[in-house]
């Protein structure tokens, strides 16, 4: 049972608590109508789906309800950062260097 | 019976109660603190168990949990049976029953022997090459066989009347494993002021120090001072001691299973005692402690009862007090089988020879043999024995320089003692997913870099000799500690004298002067793998050990493999004559021994498996006779049928109570979520499809909730309380998931609305009163509510009292007929219902349940999210474009609406059926066809989505979602039946009342 | 400390779990608020029950006979031991008239136990999976978890003394498992 922390109640809590919640930073066309089909499919259901790094939507379901942001490896599954939604994504090619250090 | 093999003294039984049990029917005595395989042995006992594959007798081999041969079952009472239990790992009890396995009808005479005649069936691979043709026979022929000829032990056939506890811990530092190494670990991490956890499988804290008859620490006997360091850490608040306590799997994050086996030992366990438990543990540090295991010597008859290791000799002599033998021989190829050959002799055991397979033996442990008087023989292999269900005599050979084998003779013994050195234990660290490397010098595979927060200490990690281990679970238990915390302590190791580390090992098959095909030497005892097995294997092409394990099924036993994976390994590695790193070693998986399911469940079954939902109103259903149905977590009231009626009758009586007179109905189950602020209506225009901008106060409307995608996702009646506030209702079962999906939309794309989402299932009982006499009926109980239909029409809400209780008044109908849902706060919910239902009484009506409300609703073409829709059905498929609001910018689903294959003609549309015969009921998921006997593979035009017999209409009818449904009004289709197809006509999906006038009457 | 814990037992009924070293307890009805809004709404709430509400994640405020719970960024629980819940839904609903928020009268939702004794801890880490040590859960700390398989809030009252919440009709379930955890303790 993997550990996650909540960056709203800020402690580590076990996953059970959390739920996933899809690719992060994929926002809602603000004006859906004037998308073509393409565009709109895209949005709906085109994926990044990385050997590696990927943000993603967590949300702490069991505790303060709060949805939030992490990156996650997703090959080794560990959490290499969390952050509150509306805070801007890390650059992932940075990360991906740091973890080499 | 009389203990023959017991000795004069010593041990740690209590020879002072005496306890008697039965092993396969026939009475034994033992003493407290026996194992049931140290009191067989005691008894003079060998003989245990027969072999999963060719049923040869098999002893008593080992004194822990890797023992292969000794499984017992053992029942309490009849049909509690638990197999697969190891002796040495079971304490008796006075009146304990243990059954041996694998036998029939007994263990000295066991038909299944016939097997072993037939050996060269069933080599490796025997299980795929015999059971593969032709197929047809694996359901009738082969599968029955297996069955019945194999298997461990016997399941139990009662469900499981024992209980199971479960408890999470956290601490510093979790010390897996209780010997030295652990004892030392946790000692110094306890000092450091750490919380500290210390578990172990056996029965007793203390490991080999129990039975460490010679060695001294501090300058006390060895066990004296286990005993010292024990009850220190059992004085420390902060450290937990659990003996019986199997650390089964360690996962992710220091997460680290273990298993406590509570009164399993007892002989009249006290019922409010769970019988395991299991303990989830979340530690910052692991230590492990689990020592290593004695490798058995690959030499040919090396299965005949009465051939044990020499560790578990001496450790049934010395904690036991129970001999191996009267005479006995003792195969080497390390030092430390010495030191049983010493305390045997002691003991006054008489010790025939030491064969050792090492030319000239040396060292300490060899000295106190020779001075012991002990005759050694160096260059000396076992190359057989003889005996039919216990050891007589073991056939000796002098290996010569050139690596051949001449023959030395037999020496008569009953017992016969191997040690083929030492192999780390590893199983956790590997479940820990750290990678093992092996070590030239150790001749073993060790544990590399951790890839937890975790250490290994002790002989586990390739450290021998009780000074160096030590040392070493000092250190790691120091380490540990100061890990997690600033003020670790450098303790202070103590001086040991004895105990010195024991050279020497060998791996794999051993030479002989024995006919090779005729002879077999066993490499896992429990699954029947000999040398030959594996060689056969790497000669039909299996090279890679993961593979040579499951073609021969080597190291699949109980144990994992512990103690036949290094000799399986290297007879693969010199017939693939490649070095053994190259090999590979399989991975250890969790568990580390066999866990019962109830540990696994604890406490979840049961009316405790899930959460059970009950309404305020439950009790009173109950009392009325209600047949209950499950949706989702809640239990609802289904229909109430009166003596002597069936369902079928109950249903149409209330039916037709409803429609004729009034109905009470339990609706508390709903979804509620409170929407307020000053963005709620916006908020709710955008993620429902119909328009809420302009609902004014006090008015109800029906909304439809789709997802992105477009398709529906749930529906509710909102109601608008004040002009920030709103009662929003969903279905049962999609309360939490539409909580979630709005609670998505607000924080993640909308977080600049000023709108707040409070789920209120649960505040309001909900009673639904419906039908031409609902007012009536609760006018006389309302206060400060004009409930006449100019005042409160249809689809409005209302505040104010019933009973004198506040509610919010909705007046909506999910039935047809006029009605009313009634809120009230949940613990007044009972007393309203009460008043309510006198009245309904009083005019002839009656409760009724979900069943009827599905007729009604289906009466009226209304759907049920989950029933009509399925996931994959826009408003338009189900007749409720109505419901969209067009003017409207956006909201979640609407882009989605107009996509290609939404827009596209041909989607299956919500309709009626009438079938020509109208006492046909159709089943719900039938399919429906354009002709009656459609060709092989014709899709069908859709299928049945709801069902039942209407009283309103005296016949049956149906819902149905039938491609181009609506262009299909009065065309006759076919449902498929059990007994064939039959006709139907497709009629508007509104079968009653369509013009809606009563409702709003 | 306030003169009286906002959570006492319910004298009505009698306690649930009872051993030498631990007790378990129905508490007496009283009113509970949610709130959400900011803090500008959560400051007119405190000065109107006399308790400052929290600010600081998993704390909780008390004043004599109301407690605050934070259990969110923008999410209180507010427990006030009075009969009226309609007089307290009004009494603060106006102190925040000016202030975006959303205050709903949830008294009824939940039912409370009061789990006491020096045994207490022990007896919810059958289920509950956080780790009671009080450095990691002091008293006064207060959040949302899972009893086994019923969402929970729990609140350290004092050392010995824990407050959980259950929704309803997730309330026998709880208490069916603290019973069940319970008996090995009048075993021992
Ligand atoms: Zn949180």
């Amino acid at each position: 049972m993997l550990l996650i922390t909540c960056p709203y109640c800020g402690v580590e809590r076990p996953e059970i608590e959390f739920r996933y919640a899809g690719e992060a930073h994929i926002a809602r066309p603000a004006e859906p109508s004037k998308l073509t089909d393409e565009e709109w499919a895209e949005y709906l259901y085109m994926r990044t789906n990385p050997k590696g790094l990927l943000a993603e939507r967590w949300r702490h379901a069991h505790g303060c309800g709060r949805f939030f942001n992490a990156i996650r490896d997703t090959v080794s599954d560990r959490f290499v950062t969390i952050y509150k939604m509306g805070e801007a994504k890390p650059d992932l090619e940075r990360l991906v260097v740091e973890a080499a250090q | 019976m009389t203990q023959d093999f017991r000795t004069s003294a010593g041990g740690r039984i209590d020879r002072s109660s005496p306890v008697d049990f039965t092993f396969d029917g026939k009475a034994y005595r033992g003493f407290a603190g026996d194992t049931l395989a140290s009191a067989l042995l005691a008894n003079g006992i060998h003989l245990v168990g027969r072999s999963y594959k060719y049923h040869r007798p098999r002893g008593i081999i080992t004194a822990g949990s890797e023992e292969p041969n000794a499984l017992v079952g053992i029942a309490r009472e009849k049909g509690q049976n638990t197999p697969n239990l190891r002796a040495p790992q079971v304490e008796i009890y006075q009146g304990l029953n243990a059954e041996s396995q694998n036998r029939y009808p007994s263990l000295s005479f066991d038909v299944g022997a016939v097997n072993d005649l037939l050996s060269p069936l069933f080599v490796a691979g025997f299980y795929y090459k015999t059971f593969m043709w032709p197929r047809s026979f694996w359901q009738k022929v082969y599968e029955p066989f297996i069955r019945s000829a194999a298997g461990l032990g016997k399941a139990p056939t009662d469900p499981d009347k024992d209980r199971y506890a479960n408890h999470y811990a956290h601490c510093d530092v979790l010390v897996i494993g209780s010997g030295p190494a652990g004892l030392a670990a946790a000692t110094a991490a306890a000092q450091s002021g750490a919380r500290v956890i210390l578990c172990d499988e056996q029965s007793e804290l203390g490991g080999s120090l129990l039975h460490d008859r010679t060695s001294a620490v501090d300058g006390k006997p060895a066990v004296d001072w286990a005993a010292d360091a024990i009850r220190a850490l059992s004085e420390n608040d902060k450290v937990t001691l659990l003996p019986r306590t199997t650390g089964f799997g360690y996962y992710a994050q220091n997460f680290v299973a273990l298993a406590e086996r509570v009164t399993d030992h007892l002989a009249n366990p006290d019922p409010r005692l769970p019988r395991e438990r299991l303990w989830q543990v979340r530690a910052k540090e692991v230590v492990i402690a689990t020592g290593a295991i004695e490798r058995p010597l690959v030499f040919p008859e090396n299965d005949r009862p009465g051939v044990m290791m020499a560790e578990a000799g001496r450790i049934y002599l010395n904690r036991y007090g129970a001999m191996a033998g009267k005479r006995v021989v003792i195969a080497t190829a390390c030092d430390t089988a010495y030191r049983t050959a010493v305390d045997l002799k002691a003991a006054g055991v008489d010790v025939a020879v030491i064969a050792d397979l090492r030319p000239d033996p040396a060292g300490v442990h060899v000295d106190a043999a020779r001075s012991a008087g002990i005759r050694i023989e160096g260059a000396c292999v076992v190359t057989g024995t003889k005996g039919r269900l216990r050891v007589k005599s073991a056939r000796l050979g002098r290996i010569r320089p050139d690596g051949s084998v001449t023959a030395m003779g037999e020496e008569a013994c009953d017992s016969l003692l191997m040690s083929g050195g030492w192999t780390p234990n590893v199983s956790l660290y590997s479940q820990s997913r750290g990678k093992v490397a092996w070590d030239e010098d150790a001749g073993a595979y060790l544990p590399g870099a951790s890839v937890q927060h975790e250490r290994s200490a002790g002989s586990c990690h390739g450290v021998f000799g009780l000074q160096a281990v030590l040392e070493d679970g000092y250190a790691a238990g120091e380490n540990a500690a100061r890990a997690v915390t600033s003020a670790a302590k450098r303790p202070k190791v103590p001086a040991v004298t004895g105990g010195e580390e024991g050279a020497g090992g060998t791996l794999g098959a051993l030479p002989h002067d024995r006919d090779p095909a005729r002879v077999r030497a066993f490499i896992d005892f429990q699954n029947d793998v000999t040398a030959k097995d594996v060689k056969l294997a790497v000669r039909e092409g299996f090279h890679s050990i993961e593979h040579i394990k499951r073609y021969t099924t080597t190291g699949m036993a109980t144990d994992q493999g512990r103690l036949s994976n290094m000799n399986a390994l290297s007879v693969a590695s010199k017939t693939l004559e490649k070095p053994i790193p190259q090999v590979g070693l399989t991975t250890f998986r969790q568990p580390y021994t066999p866990v019962t399911f109830g540990t696994f469940a604890t406490t979840a079954r049961g009316e405790a498996f899930d959460p059970v939902r009950r309404t305020p109103m439950h009790d009173w259903a109950v009392e009325k006779g209600a047949e209950f149905e499950d949706v989702s977590l809640w239990k609802r009231a289904w229909y109430f049928p009166k003596p002597g009626e069936s369902m079928h009758d109950a249903v149409a009586r209330e039916c037709a109570t409803v429609r004729e007179s009034v109905g009470i109905f339990d609706a508390t189950t709903l979804g509620k979520i409170e929407v307020v602020g000053p963005d709620a209506a916006e908020f709710l225009n955008r993620v429902y499809t119909n328009p809420f901008l302009k609902l004014g106060v006090g008015r109800l409307r029906y909304g439809i909730m789709l997802n992105e995608a477009g398709f529906i996702m749930d529906d509710g009646v909102v109601g608008r309380i004040a002009e920030e506030r709103f009662h929003v209702t969903t279905t049962t079962g999609g309360a939490p998931r539409v909580l979630a999906h709005l609670e998505d939309y607000l924080q993640t794309e909308w977080p600049d609305l000023n709108v707040w989402l409070t789920s209120t299932t649960e505040q309001w009982a909900v009673i639904a009163v419906q039908g031409p006499k609902a007012r009536d009926v609760i006018a006389p109980l309302v206060e400060g509510i004009d409930l006449s239909t100019e005042s409160m029409p249809h689809m409005s809400v209302r505040e104010g009292k019933i009973c004198g209780v506040p509610t919010r008044l909705f007046r909506m109908s999910f039935t047809g007929e006029a009605g009313y849902e009634i809120n009230v706060p949940a613990s007044r919910g009972r007393e309203v219902w009460d008043a309510v239902w006198n009245n309904v009484e009083a005019v002839g009506g009656a409760p009724y349940g979900t069943e009827t409300m599905h007729v009604l609703r289906a009466e009226k073409g209304y759907i049920i999210v989950g029933q009509e829709t399925d996931g994959t059905v826009v408003p338009d498929d189900v007749g409720m474009d109505w419901a969209v609001g067009k003017k409207k910018a956006d909201f979640i689903g609407m882009r989605s609406l107009a996509r290609p294959d939404i827009v596209v003609a041909g989607r299956k549309q919500l309709v009626g059926v009438l079938t020509n015969d109208p006492k046909v009921i159709l089943e719900e998921g039938a399919q429906v066809t354009a002709e009656a006997s459609p060709a092989l593979k014709t899709p069908a035009l859709g299928y049945v989505t709801s069902s039942y017999y209407s009283s309103a209409l005296g016949r049956s009818m149906a819902l149905a979602m039938i491609a181009d449904g609506r262009g299909r009004m009065g065309d006759t289709l076919y449902v498929s039946t059990a007994e064939g197809a039959v006709a139907v006509e497709i009629v508007s999906p509104v079968f009653y009342d369509a013009e809606g006038g009563k409702q709003v009457a | 400390m306030p003169e009286k814990s906002v959570y006492s037992a319910n004298a009505h009924l009698s306690p649930i779990v009872v051993t030498s070293n631990v007790r378990v307890e129905e508490a007496a009805p009283l009113v509970r608020l949610s709130l959400r809004g900011g803090e500008a709404a959560a400051s007119h709430a405190g000065a109107s029950i006399g308790a400052p509400l929290p600010l600081e994640p998993l704390t909780s405020t008390m004043a004599d006979k109301a407690a605050a719970f934070w259990l969110g960024p923008d999410e209180w629980q507010i427990a006030i031991q009075e009969g009226d819940a309609t007089a307290v839904f009004e009494r603060v609903e106006t102190a925040m008239a000016d202030t975006p928020h959303s205050l709903v009268d949830v008294s009824e939702r939940n039912r409370a136990l009061i789990i006491s004794g020096p045994k207490a801890a022990w007896l919810l880490n059958s289920q509950i999976f956080l780790d009671f040590d009080e450095a990691v859960f002091p008293v006064g700390m207060v959040t949302r978890t899972l009893f086994g398989k019923a969402d929970i809030m729990l609140w350290r009252q004092s050392e010995d003394i824990f407050v959980l919440e259950a929704w309803r009709s997730f309330m026998p379930y709880v208490i069916e498992l603290l019973q069940e955890a319970s008996r090995e303790l009048e075993a021992a």
